[in-house]
């Protein structure tokens, strides 16, 4: 699966990696660059992309893992891990649904929980591959817009809402202490919501009877 | 895909996404996340919220040898198992959680089984079969319940479930799930705390039924 399957750039990819070399050009500043980045992992296997994604989330994901406990070395086992199966698994990447952040953070989270409670965490069954591959640059846009929406919304929040929402979203707290009034923006979650869906039952027509 | 009507909540969700779940309850939510998509799309807008909280993290320098270690690895080849599948009404994780084989039923009385998944101090997550009609014996509990319909379908006071959905059930519900008539119900039940029954002699019990 990892070995760079020859119908993967050779067959119908050939198209989506016109669209992406496309997209990389400066000339779309609409893409974030760790979309950019990961899309060339994804679809070039380019190790000048990857060598950047490291840069950017080793340390972050490094001040997270510490954040829930690890010690400093073992932070740093965890994101080896992690950046290997973010170049290992890239073809798993949809640009069309996640954000980078959030999908390299699950990676990391996972490879966590199985190191450190010692238990497989239980993760939804991986859907089929979307049939199409084409990269939809008008979707991928509005998703980053939603998302730089998001961005805004977290932007506004009061320090004491914000420190509730880190402290949830990084595992700080139970599932009974996360309340609705920990501030989130619900809202701007539910477009991205609509736009997801719209997606995923795109991609899942035809796959599903 | 069957219509579902209970769902995930979103603090359980939040807590999913953050890996703060205990491992009953995570099975519970994963399982239902692969037999509903809306939940699925809406655990992707939090993990969106989980990576922009991650961007904005201070950086902590890392070992200056680490990125030239990964790099080196970057052509290693790697084995990648293939993705976990399912099999009839047992979604990926759970079936995974069953050591990919078909659960193993202890009876219960009255024609009502169980197959205990995990049970220590994180809580505990078993199958449940309920023949056709039958009412699961009546009970509240100490905490959280979570109860996924994976065959069949129940009915309570709070309305009524079928394949794929979710009850979530606090301490202060006393239920008495009933099994609808037709196919036998079974569910997916997860708890945080060992499940009290109403009536003397199932509490003798407990301890040994583990229920």
């Amino acid at each position: 699966m990892f070995v760079l399957d020859d119908h993967r750039i050779a067959g119908p990819k050939i198209g989506a990696e016109r669209t992406v070399s496309r997209v990389a050009e400066p000339s779309r500043p609409e893409f974030s660059e760790q979309t950019v980045w990961m899309i060339a992992v994804r679809s070039n296997r380019d190790k000048r992309a990857f060598a950047k994604l490291f840069d950017y989330y080793a340390p972050r994901i490094k001040a997270v893992l510490m954040r829930s406990g690890a010690s400093s070395a073992m932070a740093e086992d965890i994101v080896q891990d992690t950046m290997l199966t973010v170049w290992r698994k890239a073809d798993q990447f949809d640009p069309h649904r996640a954000q980078v952040s959030g999908w390299v953070f699950q990676i990391a989270r996972n490879r966590q929980i199985d190191i450190i409670r010692k238990e497989r965490r239980p993760v939804p069954e991986e859907l089929a591959p979307a049939e199409e591959t084409e990269v939809d640059a008008a979707h991928i846009v509005a998703l980053e817009q939603e998302t730089q929406q998001l961005r805004s919304a977290l932007e506004k929040l009061s320090p004491n809402q914000r420190q509730m929402l880190e402290k949830a979203y990084l595992g700080e707290l139970s599932h009974t202490e996360i309340q609705a009034e920990t501030g989130m923006p619900l809202g701007t979650i539910k477009s991205r919501i609509r736009l997801g869906l719209e997606r995923l039952r795109h991609e899942l027509k035809g796959n599903r009877s | 895909m069957k219509r579902i009507n209970h769902h995930v909540s979103e603090e359980l969700l939040v807590a999913y996404a953050a890996g703060a779940l205990p491992y009953p309850f995570a099975l519970v939510v994963a399982t239902h996340l692969s037999m509903c998509d809306e939940c699925r799309v809406r655990l992707a807008a939090h993990e969106t919220m989980a990576g922009l909280i991650v961007e904005e993290t201070a950086a902590m320098d890392v070992d200056p040898g680490l990125k030239s270690r990964v790099l080196a690895m970057l052509d290693e080849p790697a084995p990648i198992a293939p993705p976990v599948q399912g099999a009839g009404i047992f979604p990926a994780p759970l079936f995974e959680a069953l050591n990919f084989e078909p659960p193993r039923w202890k009876h219960l009385g009255f024609g009502s089984r169980q197959s205990i998944l995990s049970d220590d101090n994180k809580g505990s997550v078993r199958l449940l079969y309920i023949p056709a009609g039958q009412a699961v014996p009546d009970h509240g509990h100490n905490g959280l319940e979570l109860t996924l319909v994976l065959q069949g379908a129940f009915s309570d006071s709070t309305g009524r479930f079928g394949v794929g959905d979710l009850e979530i059930a606090n301490d202060d519900l006393e239920h008495t799930p009933i099994a609808e008539e037709g196919e036998a119900c079974i569910c997916l039940a997860a708890t945080d705390a060992s499940l009290r029954f109403n009536s003397l002699i199932p509490r003798l019990l407990q301890p040994i039924l583990k229920i």
